[in-house]
């Protein structure tokens, strides 16, 4: 990791020897370690017990989600598999809560007969990708443009602002919901078939245009900050070009804030796909998705409230651990946080 | 303060012309003809070319979009099919509701109002207490209630919370009525007993973002200077924490309300439809999934008239709150 110079006076932490994580000799008093942000962030991250929990539960889902054909292959079911026998005579599962059994783990959907537990494994796989991808891509044009508009001010910074205010007043669902179809129909026409993929890529374009603004204003404003401090001006005086000023000086300085926003963020992308799919825009019948099963499970609520209970519960927990590990995040990267 | 406010309108004014523009490409650049979607069924081709013509569809853009911006400003003739006269501020006529989009806008807002400006009230309440509650009782069993409160119900989905609710009090305990809409000065226990669970789930969720971000605030303003000088004048805890810290602490709140509540305003999407509550947002799906075009066109621009009013206000807020702001 590439520190500048500021970050010099920053290293040194005075800590009991029987502290520090990983020391081997036998300690004797107290003595002063030299450490970057980074490996205090890290060790600070190691003693939380809610961000090793947290943590430890999104290695879980990411796994889960990578591995949804392995899991799928064990648990003999696919995502498509109907099981229509299962079901009663109103088209709901037979047995108990919503037909759970050594089977069917979460039971069965009424009506389409298909098995919960594997349709939520691969919805999962579908949350994730889209919000990974929709928070990188957000985080890359805002750190981008954020910094630029910081740095250089003038007009670039004035429209970047205007930008911003100009995407928080557009209602985003409307507009998402409005702009969905309209793609679908330029690239694919009125009878084509469009494949998951196209819709998946949509949803992400959508979010990433929405998305960068305020990556951007809070760059944008660390920027600001840094940009008058002497180790920028030494750097400028010795001639140094745009690309190094950005990347070599100032950003190195705010990753600790841009990280955490990334890890919110990735939350947050979750919560608006399930929305979307709520209102029933982004994502086709056949790609299983948290917020198509709510929306379908809600006709249920009276007579088969299972289905509303595990992609509800399971959505909840997802962006419960993700909430927490930011947190936790935020607390480890905070240079004036004591723990 | 009077050029502050001047420059600030006007920026305002330009967000809010930019968001016309943006819209109206947005939806007449549509591959589908906006036609199609005005007259639903059996249309033959002689209407639809007539409605064509009513709606202005063969003129240059810029003279529709410059008509419908006079439509709002000083109102505007339509022709017999779309109701005749229509005065400002006139935002067109729907074909699919068969009604003036103002009238169909003044029957939804007030909805999604109602659903609004209590939910707001009580989620800052509720936000701000527990936030203050926890920072002054910094590390107890309290603050950490308070703090796995909060992050629960940011985690939380409205359509889960709301459908939860729904079970409990709607369906099981038969508490409370299906969820719908009555004029508050028709029967206000109605209108309460009607609203309350969207209340209740707005407030539950936004409350927990509050909170959070309302004790953190507390925090760093506890170990100012100003905070120790107030008590060592001999200010009592309750004046310290009341007014010097709250009235510090609360500032970021009010941004973040300001925005919350101004996006919610454009239409609680979510909320609607999850208790099948016809507002702002439930009116804008339809819209969009009938290709209504007036409709669209009102709603997203009385969203972002919120927005920006909300913004305006944040600022002017700002410095009534905050001594330390100077407008300039």
């Amino acid at each position: 990791m590439s520190l500048s110079p500021v970050d010099g006076a920053a290293l040194a932490e005075i800590e009991s020897g029987g502290e520090a994580g990983g020391a081997t000799g036998a300690p004797q008093g107290r003595r002063v370690v030299g450490r970057s942000p980074g490996q205090l962030a890290w060790l600070r991250l190691r003693r939380d017990r809610t961000a090793l929990i947290s943590g430890a539960m999104l290695v879980l889902f990411v796994l889960v989600a990578l591995a949804a054909p392995l899991i799928e292959l064990v648990y003999g079911i696919g995502p498509r598999d109907q099981f229509q026998h299962k079901l009663d005579g109103f088209s709901m599962p037979l047995g108990y809560a919503g037909g759970v059994s050594g089977e069917h783990f979460f039971g069965l959907e009424p009506r389409t007969g298909r098995d919960i537990f594997i349709r939520l494994v691969y919805g999962l796989r579908t949350s994730l990708f889209i919000a990974f991808a929709a928070a990188v891509l957000t985080a890359a044009i805002g750190v981008v443009l954020g910094a630029l508009a910081g740095y250089l001010g003038g007009w670039l910074d004035a429209v970047v602002n205007w930008i911003t205010d100009l995407t928080l007043a557009l209602p985003f669902l409307v507009i998402a919901l409005a702009l969905t179809p309209t793609l679908t129909l330029r690239f694919y026409g009125q009878r084509d078939a469009v494949p998951p993929a196209f819709g998946i890529g949509v949803l992400i374009a959508i979010f990433a245009v929405f998305g960068w603004t305020s990556t951007a204003r809070l760059v944008r404003g660390q920027v600001i900050a840094l940009r008058e401090r002497e180790f920028v001006e030494a750097a400028r005086a010795s001639g140094a070009g745009l690309g190094h000023m950005l990347f070599r000086q100032l950003l190195p300085n705010t990753w600790a804030p841009i990280l955490v926003s990334f890890s919110l963020a990735v939350p947050q992308f979750i919560t608006s796909e399930a929305a979307l799919s709520f209102i029933g825009v982004g994502l086709t019948e056949e790609t299983p998705s948290f917020g198509r099963m709510i929306y379908q499970s809600l006709d249920y609520l009276q007579t088969g409230p299972a289905f509303v209970f595990f992609p509800g519960v399971t959505i909840f927990a997802l962006v419960f651990a993700f909430n927490l590990f930011g947190d936790a995040l935020r607390d480890a990267l905070d240079p004036k946080s004591s723990r | 303060m009077l050029r502050f406010l001047v420059k600030r309108i006007l920026s305002a004014v330009l967000t809010l012309f930019a968001v016309t523009v943006l819209t109206f490409l947005m939806f007449f650049a549509l591959p589908r003809d906006p036609v199609t979607g005005m007259c639903p069924k059996n249309c033959n081709p002689e209407r639809l070319e007539r409605v064509r013509q009513e709606l202005g569809l063969r003129d240059p853009l810029v003279s529709q979009y410059a008509g419908y911006m006079k439509g709002i400003v000083t109102g505007r003739d339509l022709g017999s099919a779309q109701g005749g006269r229509c005065d400002a501020p006139c935002l067109g006529w729907s074909y699919v509701n068969n009604e003036a989009v103002t009238d169909t806008m003044a029957r939804v807002l007030p909805v999604t109002l109602s659903i609004v400006i209590p939910a707001a009230i009580l989620w800052l309440l509720l936000g701000v207490g527990l936030g203050m509650l926890s920072a002054l009782r910094r590390g107890t069993w309290l603050d950490r209630v308070a703090i796995g409160f909060s992050l629960a119900g940011a985690s939380m989905q409205l359509y889960f919370v709301g459908a939860v609710l729904l079970l409990v009090f709607v369906y099981t305990l038969r508490w409370l009525p299906v969820p719908g809409y009555t004029s508050l000065f028709d029967d206000p226990v109605r209108w309460a007993s009607g609203l309350v669970l969207a209340w209740v789930s707005l407030a539950f969720l936004f409350s927990a973002i509050y909170a959070r971000l309302f004790r953190a605030q507390m925090l760093e303003t506890l170990s100012e200077d100003f905070v120790r000088t107030a008590r060592a004048k001999g200010l009592t805890r309750t004046r310290v924490y009341g007014r010097h810290a709250l009235r510090a602490a609360i500032t970021p709140v009010v941004t973040v309300a300001g925005l919350d509540v101004g996006a919610a305003l454009g239409g609680t999407v979510i909320t609607e439809t999850t208790f099948g509550i016809r507002g702002l947002g439930r009116t804008a799906v339809d819209a969009v999934r009938a290709g209504d075009l007036p409709t669209i066109m009102a709603t997203v621009l009385i969203a972002a008239v919120f927005v920006v009013l909300a913004n305006v206000l944040v600022d002017l807020l700002y410095a009534a709150i905050d001594p330390r702001v100077r407008l300039g």
